[in-house]
């Protein structure tokens, strides 16, 4: 039980260091702990150093002490899987590189902890390696995020062609110096930044590899896929927030960008089968509404909801890995059903945790970041009614296909038997999930609080005919319009569900939807076909060709040469002639 | 009549044949350093035809000792199957 | 005495081409020596009698005599003309004729620029003489260690046989097989005995 058990030390590690950081915090507001100077070349002095404040304290607290739940759940998940170790191994790498990646002081070392989580994310994925599919989803969603990360060192590297350093903290202090509102190296460094966050996290246009990443194992699913390394991009943008400040037309973007993706991935979940597809669509909406945060300047509440996330979305996985180890292995929602009687804790905890994701007022903290989220869009700086609209629109979307997926696999009749129950080690972190699922909200106040000294806290600019009350009530409103349809659809009138499929129109848009809205087919037609063309036709690699070219006309050479060596004797002299008359044609004419 | 040498050196079969070619050749050497002497007005140029009639002569000594050996040995005169034979 | 230059030259090229292409082996030296004669009128018509001299007696007279004699002594009757004959194609002579015609041509060039020929004065033995015991002197010498070695050697090689019992071969051209029994056998001492 050593992985667990390095995780729970790492969990209680953090809650001291919380402690401790609550306690007395500094003046500065953080702690800088330089452990060595990494690379020393000319002016290029990154070190290996950690960075702590509350921003960076919050998100490893949630990793640890989440992380940890989720090992010891897969320690019983895991336990009959011949790659045990192996797993375990993976995991706590995982856990390591994101832990660096959060407390990293500058963006090199922020960098080596996110090519670490993708590389792990690459060997969970693929874990149960013997199936083709599985090492084919990995691999998209390793090639996938390396696209995201050419684009962030390329960020990278203009960040410091232009102002000289990567330290995260001298960084934003001299762009805000060095570089107007509006500058195009702001626009260009922010963009390439969200060029990375955007693989990394699974928004648009970057978002393919989510749906199929849930090949891999579920507590995998749960801990990468859901809480932390998703949020990888969240945090990026979070931390370097001066930058994407005064680049508005990026921090637009990354508003822009989290709308869309949030109705997208709705839409999608809408029409799944597969449960855990529906939650990984789930969470690329959810993150779409982080993003949304962080386009319209309310730092803080994307951090709230990252937290909140992380509980109730960690809390589903683990629920649909109960479900899928009940049932034999069977992942699709519509085989199963009438769990609600046979799995009661997996029933109550997934229940409150659907209930906080589609965000029921007042108990679930779900509601409370979720809605906050949406306040702000209508009223920051930066909001926009378009915004505001984009995310009630989902907040209804979501309602929807969770209490879809709720009522198709927990109520009606019995679908396929279950065979096997979970021990406590997998329904005790289901309870603690539950119950954080619950009063995270309550620590709302006392969480935006602590942010301030990181993030800037949000003003509300523009309420203008709204109150965040009325928002709030606006939102209690859909989620409830969502909870009926869902009802009448997947619970009462079960075969009006299927009527709406078999109409003509009603098909395409389940097929569209069902695809992920055919970005798995532009994505196809546009680059991996070509590419697997080209690297057809250059089978014979014609740069390779000039190598052996080399080898070939030595070859030729050889031929020609040792054709001269007769062992004639008229032969040499007839040479010996022609040399000594071309001797002296040169020497004549040249 | 270098020429003339040179051609007939590369063509003819014969280890005799080539042995007079060489002959020629040398002899047309000797003749251009002659002209070459005389055109000057100086002795130079005899000496030299003097030394290369030396040369040419010791030559021939040695070079037709070497062909009876060789007549003895391979039983031929053909410079090609001189060529090929192993001793 | 223009003239007599140019027809003693061309007598000179004419008979050594004739030489070229004989197929008897003694026609072909008797060629040779009527060249070498030629050749010796010209060197007295430029103006150079001592060398002229020594060509007749030295080249002419022995060293051809030297060829005449290993000629006869191979004895290389009807048959050798027939080899030569075969070995002689038309085909044969295209590549050195177009090399050499390249090298005459070169030499012609590189000779086209210069004066012509005067030969006015005679460059006597007594010069000569005079030239070669003074700067030459070591060039004597050394031509006399070279005749010297040629003497030896010529002797040592037509003395000793070489004996290789096992490696006699068959040749096309003469179909005969020397029994080498001894090791002192002198060159040509049995050569009567063979047959052509």
């Amino acid at each position: 039980m050593a992985g667990v058990g390095s995780i729970g030390l790492s969990a209680l590690a953090a809650i001291l260091v919380a402690a401790g950081f609550l306690g007395a915090t500094p003046a500065s507001a953080a702690y800088t702990e330089v452990l060595w100077t990494w690379i020393d070349v000319a002016g290029f002095k990154p070190q290996i150093a950690f960075y702590l404040d509350a921003m960076s304290l919050v998100m490893i607290l949630v990793v640890t002490c989440v992380g940890f739940l989720i090992h010891i759940y897969a320690a019983e998940f895991m336990a009959e899987d011949e790659g045990f170790t192996r797993y375990f191994g993976y995991m706590n790498l995982f856990v390591a590189s994101m832990i660096t990646l959060l407390l990293a002081n500058n963006l090199l070392l922020l960098m080596l902890g996110w090519e670490g989580v993708g590389l792990c994310s690459f060997l969970l994925v693929g874990f149960w390696y013997r199936e083709p599919a599985n090492g084919a989803a990995a691999r998209k969603a390793f090639i996938l995020t390396r696209v995201g990360d050419t684009a962030m060192l390329i960020g990278l590297y203009l960040l410091f062609t232009r102002l000289g350093t990567l330290q995260i903290q001298d960084l934003m202090q001299r762009a805000s110096e060095q570089w107007q509102p509006g500058s195009a190296y702001a626009v260009a460094a922010a963009f390439l930044l969200l060029g990375g966050a955007v693989g990394k996290s699974a928004q648009l246009p970057l978002q393919v590899w989510l749906p199929d990443a849930m090949a891999g194992p579920t507590p995998t699913s749960a801990l990468l896929h859901a809480a932390t390394m998703v949020t990888a991009g969240v945090y990026l943008i979070a931390r370097t927030h001066v930058l994407f400040s005064l680049a508005p037309a990026a921090q637009t973007a990354v508003g822009i960008i989290g709308a869309a993706t949030l109705l997208l991935a709705g839409f999608s979940a809408l029409t799944q089968h597969d449960i855990k597809r529906v939650l990984a669509y789930s969470t690329m909406s959810q993150i779409g509404y982080m993003f949304l945060a962080l386009g319209v300047g309310a730092w803080q509440a994307a951090m709230f909801h990252f937290m909140t996330h992380a509980f109730f979305k960690a809390l589903l996985f683990l629920g649909a890995g109960v479900i899928i180890n009940a049932v034999d292995e069977e992942h699709s929602m519509f085989r199963v059903g009438g769990l609600r009687k046979e799995l009661p804790v997996a029933f109550w905890t997934f229940l409150i945790a659907g209930c906080s994701l589609a965000g029921l007022p007042f108990i679930t903290a779900g509601f409370f970041s979720k809605d906050l989220i949406i306040w702000n869009a209508w009223s920051a700086p930066n909001g926009h009614p378009g915004f505001w609209i984009a995310g009630m629109a989902g907040a209804f979307l979501t309602s929807l296909y969770t209490f879809r997926l709720i009522f198709r696999v927990f109520f009606g009749p019995l679908g396929i038997p279950v065979t096997k129950r979970p021990g406590y080690a997998m329904t005790v972190p289901l309870v603690l999930l539950a119950f954080l699922s619950v009063v995270g909200g309550y620590l709302k106040r006392p969480l935006l609080g602590f942010l301030n000294s990181v993030l800037p806290p949000t003003i509300e600019a523009h309420a203008g005919g709204l109150t965040e009350g009325s928002s709030q009530a606006v939102a209690a409103v859909l989620f409830l319009v969502g909870l009926y349809f869902a009802y009448l659809f997947h619970l009462q009138k079960r075969g009006l569900a299927d009527v709406l499929v078999a109409n003509s129109t009603g098909r395409v848009f389940d097929r569209w939807w069902f695809t992920g809205w055919g970005f798995d087919w532009i994505y196809d037609k546009a680059f991996v076909q070509p590419f697997v063309w080209i690297s057809q036709i250059n089978k014979g690699d014609f740069i390779d060709s000039f190598y052996t070219g080399v080898a070939r006309l030595s070859e030729v050479l050889y031929r020609g040469l040792s054709a001269t060596e007769t062992g004639r004797v008229r032969w040499y002299m007839a040479a010996m002639a022609a040399g000594a008359v071309l001797f002296v044609a040169v020497v004549l004419f040249l | 009549m270098f020429s003339l040498g040179l051609t007939s050196l590369l063509v003819r079969r014969n280890l005799l044949f080539v042995l007079m070619s060489l002959e020629v050749m040398l002899n047309a050497a000797g003749l251009a350093f002659v002209v070459a002497g005389s055109r000057w007005q100086q002795a130079d140029g005899q000496v030299v035809f003097l030394f290369i009639l030396a040369v040419a002569a010791a030559e021939v000594a040695v070079g037709l000792a070497l062909v009876f050996q060789i007549y003895r040995h391979f039983g031929s005169l053909d410079v090609d199957k001189l060529g090929e034979m192993r001793g | 005495m223009e003239p007599v230059f140019y027809i003693a030259g061309a007598v000179a090229v004419i008979s050594t081409a004739l030489m070229l292409t004989r197929l008897n082996v003694v026609h072909a030296l008797l060629y040779l020596i009527v060249s070498f004669l030629g050749i010796a009128v010209d060197f007295f018509v430029l103006g150079a009698p001592f060398v002229a001299a020594l060509e007749v007696i030295v080249y002419a007279g022995a060293i051809m005599v030297l060829f005449v004699f290993a000629g006869m002594m191979f004895n290389l009757g009807q048959q050798s003309v027939e080899t030569e004959r075969q070995w002689l194609t038309p085909g044969i002579w295209i590549g050195p004729v177009l090399l050499a015609g390249v090298l005459f041509a070169e030499v012609v060039y590189l000779l086209e620029g210069s004066a012509a020929y005067t030969g006015a004065v005679a460059v006597g033995p007594k010069e000569v003489g005079m030239v070669l015991f003074g700067p030459y002197v070591i060039g004597v010498e050394l031509a006399s260690m070279l005749l010297l070695a040629g003497v030896v050697g010529a002797y040592h090689l037509g003395f000793l046989k070489i004996v290789t019992p096992e490696t006699q071969h068959d040749t096309d051209t003469d179909e005969r097989r020397t029994d080498t029994g001894g090791d002192l056998v002198l060159a040509g001492a049995d050569e009567p005995a063979r047959t052509a």
